[in-house]
């Protein structure tokens, strides 16, 4: 549980090729990560293959940054 | 060149001439092939003729739960989905001004609103992979328009604006999206046709001759080969030079 955060961190350093100190928890995908919608999708089927999780898509549209996909994660697994 | 060895398929429409002609070319450049189609037993006969890397899925297009978790199953079978052909389609003609919605619905749902499920489905795993092929079977008609088949028309027509859209979407991850839109072509459907009828289609055809179903299957054969690679949202005619577009 406690490892969430530095999981899902792993994953957007390893997808987005950015610095770790620069994911931070208000962190947007987009705009501070660089990432594009498309990469947005594969953060989420990422994450949904990481946790063992299924993330239906109205609430992957809500996961804008960092901080949220923490947050979803920590509330579904 | 065209080698397909390791690479696995679904092709739906697998019944029919254009279909199996599309299988046993895949198949016979080294792809493994799942065949689809409403009718079973044509497609147990293709299997066997194929012998190995041949499985046999039979799924109703119009049925949205069925066709949804068609690309599962056939990944489940294979492995993976890294071609999918969608060529199954069905016609309902009618003169627009007595043209039924029934008679539209079920055509633009078979031949328009399940590949677009389809497609959906098997982009996760070709996201995955980084390597993914989609070739979706148009038609001239679709380009042309044709008397009688305004349902038919339009939702090949949806198919090329959908696969383009889809190409733009995907090709940085080394998926292509493509079309192939056959002319008249032999098959079952066009035996149908009278004496007249065929002398009417010959006369509008430079090559002076219907296509063959393995003309258009190696269309498809190429689009789904690591050599077209950078080929992806394009619309390949093979239809004897009747529509030059």
């Amino acid at each position: 549980m406690s490892d969430i955060p530095d999981r899902v961190r792993k994953i957007v350093v390893e997808h987005l090729g950015v610095e770790e100190d620069k994911v931070t928890e208000s962190a947007s995908f987009i705009d501070d990560l660089g990432a594009d919608s498309l990469d947005t999708v594969e953060l989420v089927m990422a994450f949904e293959e990481e946790f063992g999780i299924e993330i239906p898509d109205d609430a992957a549209e809500t996961i804008q940054t960092f901080g949220d996909a923490v947050k979803f994660i920590k509330e579904a697994s | 060149m065209f080698d397909l060895t390791g690479k696995s398929a679904l092709i739906t429409g697998a019944s029919g001439g254009i279909g199996g002609a599309i299988a046993k070319a895949l198949h016979g450049a080294g792809a493994t092939v799942a065949l689809s189609g409403t009718r079973e037993a044509p497609l147990q006969a293709l299997a066997e003729e194929l012998g190995s890397r041949a499985h046999v899925l039979p799924c109703d297009l119009g049925d949205a739960e069925a066709v949804t978790a068609l690309p599962k199953r056939a990944a489940e079978a294979m492995g993976a989905v890294d071609i999918l052909v969608n060529n199954a389609g069905i016609t309902r003609d009618n003169l627009f001004m007595r043209m039924s919605e029934d008679e539209w619905q079920q055509v633009l749902d078979v031949n328009l609103t399940a590949n677009f499920r389809l497609c959906k489905a098997v982009l996760r795993g070709m996201m995955k992979a980084r390597w993914g092929r989609i070739v979706n079977i148009s038609s001239i008609v679709g380009a042309t328009g044709n008397p009688g088949q305004g349902n038919y028309a339009a939702a090949k027509a949806g198919l090329v604006g959908m696969t383009k859209s889809l190409a733009y979407e995907v090709a940085s991850r080394g998926i292509t999206a493509n079309a192939v839109a056959p002319g008249f072509i032999e098959t079952a459907m066009t035996d149908k046709l009278n004496d007249e009828q065929k002398a009417a289609i010959m006369a509008q055809i430079p090559a002076g001759r219907m296509g063959h179903a393995e003309e258009i299957a190696a269309a498809v054969l190429y689009l789904a080969s690591p050599e077209a690679a950078y080929v992806t949202g394009a619309t390949l005619h093979v239809n004897g030079g009747m529509a030059m577009l």
